[in-house]
């Protein structure tokens, strides 16, 4: 009887305490999202209450949309984002293969060495890499940000896939080769299907720190014409940051499609932090 | 038998030329825009500008940065920041992250789900969102923060945090955290879900329950995650930047209170108000931030990992 009760004690302060940093977790941004619907007056007499019809207004959107260049910002992120990623999932997957598969000499070391960008930061090198990008005429191009992107993402994807890749039945790419499929041909036909369960893990790992940067955008391409979301919304805050009105609803416009995408994704996300550990 | 084979088709086919293939463009691009430009990096902090030309000045720029009062005085300012910066989710975000992971593993929580998807969401968001909304929510223009403390009667304690000296740093160590806590939780949420059943009903039968069940069973057997997510905010935040630039700007005010190693060598690189830019200090900078991050990756690896016992199950 006792334990009856001193559990159901525990499982609600379990609760509270987990509610309270659900409100904690969710409430700025909640409050950013709410008053970006409102005017000027409502957002600063009652800052925590909802819009109401006599404080609903859209002038920040409106803002928004006139004067910063967002959709050219937009599709600059989904093209960095999407190149990038198609490269490392790709790249990572082939060498992923050939860590796993084929016993050559250097095998061990090449793991190693490709697993050693996991710890080490590429923003260490961005003096370098500056200094390379101009020697080749890519600053101001996508094409950078999608080289350095490309070269930051695939250390840890190489090295989750090739856990995932040894996995895969030795009976199916020998069946393959005795019914006379190159090297190639299994591994794009037989190999690749196989590993797309954790492709998908990757690619969210991949992708949100690519959407987010900040460092190499404002280092490597700070061009009006190839400025990408984040670095975008940087700037039009900097430069609007008395109009509070095109402020939140620039933050609002920032959050929304992430939260989307988050929301689609999230099982994924989480299945592949937790992966092989829930049962 | 499986090995003999394998060693026999080497031989047969001298050169395998599809491994090549295979491993060549990740590689390529890993070597070149990764590996060369890093020690590319190491290589100018060697180097200094006479006459526009780069002279080879061996250990001088590191004398500089930590001798020269001029530059040793923001150095060790920022250094000393970012120690603090790590100190702080140290202290703060892994607690947190495992308090809730092991409220979350629970095995008959309901709404876990969602609390784990909504904790989640401030990982989610990019620095630029994140110090923006928090400077608006601790702005004392905007009531939201000195109304939420009127709420519980706390009003007098606003203060502007983000613009006061001596709370600007904690404060955004703090938003760090909020920001980060999923991290450590999913991992440390992974890490007591894999910790066998068998284990915890033999404690069970032992009268260990509870808190005690805590402690004495589960903590230890996750302590390797607990490295790993240590090694990970050690590096995450030795290299940190654009949360203090996007709250703070360039100039990490107020009066270079929350200026860490990552505005510093932003700074330092490509020159601010009047200073111009220096590659070369900035390449120092870049290269003392390698050896810490190389010096915390290093200790994890031979001091913690080695000593952590991994249980098999």
């Amino acid at each position: 009887m006792s334990q009856a009760r001193s559990s159901t004690s525990r499982t609600v302060a379990a609760h509270a305490v987990l509610i309270t940093y659900t409100v904690i977790a969710l409430f700025p941004v909640l409050v950013i999202v709410m008053n970006s619907f409102k005017s000027r007056q409502g957002i600063f007499r009652a800052p925590l209450a909802p819009p109401t019809t006599e404080t609903f207004d859209l002038v920040g959107y409106q803002t928004v949309l006139a004067q910063g260049n967002f959709p050219l910002y937009f599709q600059n992120s989904l093209i960095v984002t999407v190149v990038s990623l198609a490269i490392v999932l790709v790249f990572g997957a082939m060498a992923a293969f050939a860590l796993a598969e084929y016993r050559f000499r250097g095998n061990t070391l090449m793991g190693l060495y490709l697993a050693l960008g996991i710890m080490i930061p590429i923003r260490l090198g961005t003096v370098a890499i500056l200094k390379l990008m101009v020697a080749s005429g890519l600053v101001n191009t996508l094409t950078a940000l999608i080289l350095v992107y490309s070269a930051q993402g695939l250390p840890l994807a190489i090295f989750i896939l090739t856990e995932f890749t040894r996995q895969i039945s030795d009976d199916l790419k020998n069946a393959g080769r005795i019914d006379g499929l190159s090297e190639y041909t299994i591994f794009f036909r037989l190999v690749l299907p196989l590993l797309r369960p954790p492709m998908a893990t990757v690619a969210v790992f991949t992708m949100i720190p690519i959407w987010n940067d900040l460092w190499f955008p404002l280092i490597l391409a700070p061009a009006e014409d190839t400025k990408t979301v984040t670095l975008g919304a940087q700037i039009f805050l900097g430069q609007f940051v008395t109009n509070w009105n095109a402020v939140l609803a620039a933050l609002s416009l920032a959050i929304v499609p992430v939260l989307i995408l988050y929301l689609i994704f999230s099982r994924q996300l989480i299945r592949g932090i937790t992966s092989g550990a829930v049962k | 038998m499986k090995q003999i084979v394998a060693m026999d088709t080497e031989n047969r086919r001298p050169i395998r030329w599809h491994i090549a293939v295979f491993l060549a463009p990740a590689v390529l691009i890993y070597t070149a825009i990764m590996i060369i430009p890093l020690f590319g990096t190491l290589q100018l902090s060697l180097f200094g500008t006479a006459d526009n030309q780069q002279v080879f000045v061996g250990l001088d720029n590191f004398r500089t940065l930590l001798g020269d009062p001029r530059w040793s005085a923001s150095f060790w300012n920022a250094l000393w920041n970012n120690t603090w910066f790590f100190i702080i989710h140290m202290l703060v975000q892994n607690p947190v992250g495992i308090l809730l992971a092991a409220l979350l593993s629970h095995p008959r929580l309901r709404f876990a789900a969602f609390y784990r998807s909504a904790i989640f969401i401030p990982t989610i968001l990019s620095f630029v969102i994140v110090g923006f909304t928090w400077k608006l929510i601790l702005s004392p223009l905007w009531g939201v923060a000195p109304d939420l403390l009127g709420y519980v009667g706390l009003k007098h304690l606003f203060t502007p945090w983000l613009g006061k000296e001596e709370y600007a740093l904690t404060t955004l160590g703090l938003i760090s955290v909020w920001q980060f806590v999923g991290i450590p939780m999913m991992l440390i949420y992974a890490a007591l879900l894999s910790i066998p059943e068998e284990i915890l009903e033999a404690a069970e039968c032992d009268g260990i329950t509870g808190m005690a069940q805590f402690w004495k069973i589960q903590l230890p057997l996750i302590l390797p995650a607990i490295g790993i997510i240590s090694v990970l905010t050690f590096v995450g935040n030795f290299n940190a930047f654009d949360l203090i630039y996007s709250a703070q700007g360039a100039l990490a005010g107020p009066n270079y209170a929350t200026d860490i190693l990552g505005t510093f060598l932003y700074r330092t690189f490509f020159g601010f108000q009047l200073q111009s830019g220096d590659p070369n200090m900035g390449a120092t900078i870049a290269s003392i931030m390698f050896f810490i991050i190389l010096a915390g990756v290093c200790t994890y690896l031979f001091a913690v990992q080695t000593r952590l016992r991994r249980y098999q199950f």
